[in-house]
């Protein structure tokens, strides 16, 4: 119900975008298609052949999905960083040429940060979201063999994840600033460029400085290129309207990072606990931050795309076209974009509800005989 | 004639997909326009339930077709794509809202209490089948009768699918919906071996497609009236052949309805939808749009042949994996009463204490080495090894936390 409504979205609102490069980058979304269809066949399969195929066959119906899953990202996320790093075509009145749609997709210097940067999210938002779940069971009381592991697994793979992430975020800004510096200065809120560039944290950006936050000497030079006298590009490097809403973009990294940080820092505790101890930790207080994790997980993940999309404007793609030449001329977007808001809201609405409804109904079959393992 | 040259072939793979939608999502969209016309009380609800039941299991591949549609002629042919979803785009936002909801009610139809929840449900699953198969079949006729011109949103965002043309195109979309609908349910009935539903439906495909084949006509007077153009067109060879064979389909599932031939009924059923669409395409060719015929609209060739290749090698991976969904819809695997518990999975072994210390480290190690790669390279190559190897050290960590069952 959201790829079907993506795919009319891209038509009905950047038609300027897709009648000018769909030629380009189109070739990934027919993948995708391809990825996306495979995977609905599969997990008709596997939901409907619950208890009805054999173990072996059933558990073999969810390989395709995971399959497709990964190759479906791929696809995507080729387009996205295509946007980021445009190549494979040259321009010619507004109309393409020489188009490579392969260079574009899959040879732009994107691609493999951000794929890296999204498969690790989507398991740690996963895993966390999974995972706390449980957490509000076990500090009510729901501790069972069943919960146990319900919660280690997925935690684990998010604990294992969440600090590899770090390191893979500092790699994708380090390449940011590379290719884009005007995306960096908006993140970092750099008014100015400068040589020994100082790091800020929270605060507010005006008037091309960064006030109430909290300066750390030559810190961005540093993190950016890995040496503390490294000249960085400011905002003042191109026009005005050439600059990114540079408090959204510094917001949304802000609260990505922050998080992230926390996220790992969860993350070691648990590890640190498993392997030293053997144990999963017992402390509340763990499982307080844990709840917390499941949520704060999913802003961190919006809070990045915001960071990249946004940090992307005014261009649709990188210095080739604009937003603004990408948009529908149809009247009335308003109106349809809060139609599909509330739809959407209505439909949030309803899942919780359902979701609700199922958690009170008794454990299904498959869940006893393990359930019936350890009473209490 | 639909040529072979290299800038009609993903053209010719995309009316496949408008083919099967219109036939698969058809009969799911019908049978939710069932349901609305299912009656109340005891049997009310058991008409409701198969309609349901029977297309369950293949909902979300059968609307699939319409992504491989779009995304086809958005790379294909992305100047007319343009165009048409600019100034289509209050139908095809209806259409997509309509979609949503038929997949909604899916969702939640398993989670309800029953009642008033199910009611409600339905209610949805309804107005979205009426909603969407309308305003696509809408959008389709401003496109056949010419009302939208190439360019960003230059069309009228209303007149280009409230027309006679359109709405005419709408309402049949509805009750061949409603006719494919009806012939599929009373054959999935019948082999699921309830004579009750199969005689219900078997009835209703009967009225249905009478129905449908007297809109049929009364269509064809106002589309002359309306756009004389693509009236002439449809009469003239090639595409009257694909017309008559629609017709004769169309016509030749009634006869086999009546006489309880509903496995044969099923693929007739489908011919004539199939055919109608093909006669609309060979009636348009080449004309994309006014103005804009196929080849200006194509992209370059080089793009076509991957765009090609990729469709075959899709192709190669999605038509086993459909015949194996529906073979065992059809063979009525799904309805099948859940087996009951297969007895508890036996306990994992638990990992020997020396196999796990290696892991362990090994993962720690990987880690350390790939954030020393990845932090200090400066080139391509030292970050894949750098993410090759912290990939590892997750997967090694997992071997060893994943299996043992931590204790507190």
């Amino acid at each position: 119900v959201t790829g079907t409504i993506l795919s009319f979205e891209m038509g009905l609102l950047w038609p300027g975008f897709m009648g000018t490069f769909g030629a380009v980058f189109g070739l990934g979304f027919a993948l995708e298609g391809f990825s996306f269809f495979t995977e609905a066949i599969f997990i008709g399969i596997y939901v409907y052949g619950w208890n009805r195929l054999s173990p072996r066959a059933h558990f073999l119906s969810g390989i395709p999905i995971v399959i497709a899953g990964l190759t479906g990202s791929l696809f995507v996320l080729s387009v996205n960083s295509w946007m980021n790093d445009p190549r494979g075509f040259t321009l010619h009145d507004g109309r393409v040429a020489g188009v490579e749609p392969l260079t574009a997709l899959f040879r732009n210097g994107h691609l493999g940060f951000e794929i890296v940067h999204m498969y690790l999210a989507g398991f740690i938002v996963t895993g966390f979201l999974v995972a706390a779940a449980y957490a509000v069971g076990r500090l009510r009381g729901r501790w069972g063999r069943y919960e146990r592991i319900a919660l280690t697994i997925p935690l684990t793979v998010a604990a294992l994840a969440a600090p590899v992430q770090v390191l893979v975020g500092d790699w994708a800004a380090r390449e940011v600033a590379r290719t884009q510096p005007t995306k960096l200065a908006a993140l970092e809120g750099l008014g100015h460029t400068e040589r020994g560039a100082p790091l800020h944290v929270l605060g507010w950006y005006r008037d091309g400085e960064v006030k109430f936050g909290i300066a750390v000497p030559k810190g961005l030079s540093l993190l950016a290129f890995h040496d503390p006298t490294a000249e960085v590009q400011g905002l003042d490097a191109v026009p005005p309207g050439d600059r990114p809403p540079v408090n959204v973009v510094r917001i949304a990294f802000q609260l990505m990072v922050g998080i992230g940080t926390f996220l790992a820092a969860l993350s070691v505790w648990y590890l640190f606990a498993r392997t030293r101890r053997r144990r999963v930790p017992s402390g509340r207080w763990f499982y307080r931050l844990l709840v917390l994790a499941g949520p704060a997980s999913v802003v961190a993940l919006i809070a990045g795309w915001v960071t990249t999309e946004v940090g992307r404007q005014p261009w649709v793609v990188y210095h080739v076209m604009r937003t603004t030449q990408a948009v529908t001329g149809a009247a009335g977007i308003p109106v349809g974009y809060a139609t599909l808001a509330a739809f959407y809201a209505c439909l949030v609405a309803a899942i919780a509800w359902i979701l609700r409804r199922l958690a009170r109904a008794p454990m299904a079959t498959a869940a006893e005989p393990e359930r019936a393992l350890t009473p209490g | 004639m639909l040529g072979l040259h290299l800038y009609n072939l993903p053209l010719f793979f995309a009316l496949q997909g408008v083919a099967l939608y219109a036939i698969l999502a058809g009969a799911d969209f019908g049978a939710g326009i069932w349901t609305l016309l299912a009656g109340r009380g005891e049997r009310g609800r058991r008409i409701r339930d198969h309609a349901h039941r029977s297309m369950a299991p293949v909902w979300e591949a059968n609307h699939v077709w319409l992504i491989f549609v779009l995304v086809v002629i958005w790379t294909g042919y992305p100047a007319a794509f343009a165009s048409m979803a600019s100034t289509l785009a209050v139908a095809l936002t209806a259409a997509g809202l309509g979609i949503v909801l038929r997949g909604v009610a899916y969702a939640l139809r398993s989670g309800t209490g029953g009642g008033v929840e199910i009611r409600a449900i339905d209610a949805a699953t309804a107005v979205g089948s009426l909603v969407a198969p309308f305003a696509l079949a809408a959008a389709a006729g401003g496109i056949a009768s010419r009302r939208v011109p190439v360019g960003n949103a230059a069309g009228d965002l209303w007149t280009s699918w409230l027309n006679p043309t359109s709405i005419m195109a709408g309402v049949l979309a509805l009750l061949s919906s409603a006719y494919l609908a009806a012939v599929y349910l009373a054959a999935d009935a019948r082999r699921a071996g309830d004579r009750e539903m199969a005689e219900i439906f078997r009835v209703r495909a009967l009225v249905a497609g009478s129905v449908a084949g007297v809109a049929a006509v009364a269509g064809a007077v106002v589309v002359r009236a309306d756009a004389r153009w693509i009236f002439d067109r449809l009469l003239d060879a090639p595409a009257v052949f694909s017309v008559a064979l629609s017709v004769l389909a169309g016509a030749a599932t009634l006869l086999l309805v009546a006489r309880r031939h509903l496995d044969t009924a099923r693929v007739s059923a489908a011919v004539a939808v199939a055919a109608l669409v093909g006669g609309w395409a060979l009636a348009q060719n080449p004309v994309l749009l006014p103005g804009l015929t196929v080849p200006q609209a194509a992209a370059p060739d080089n793009v076509l042949v991957l765009l090609v290749i990729s469709i075959l090698a899709g192709g190669v991976i999605l038509f086993p994996s459909l015949g194996l969904l529906f073979e065992l819809v059809l063979r009525g695997r799904f309805s099948a009463a859940p087996s009951a518990g297969r007895g508890a999975p036996a306990a994992t072994p638990a990992i020997g204490l020396t196999a796990r210390i290696p892991a362990k480290r090994l993962a720690g190690a990987c880690f350390a080495v790939g954030a020393a790669f990845l932090a200090i390279g400066e080139s391509a190559w030292p970050h894949a090894i750098g993410v090759a190897l912290l990939g590892a050290s997750i997967v090694l960590g997992l071997s060893a936390l994943a299996g043992e069952d931590a204790r507190e």
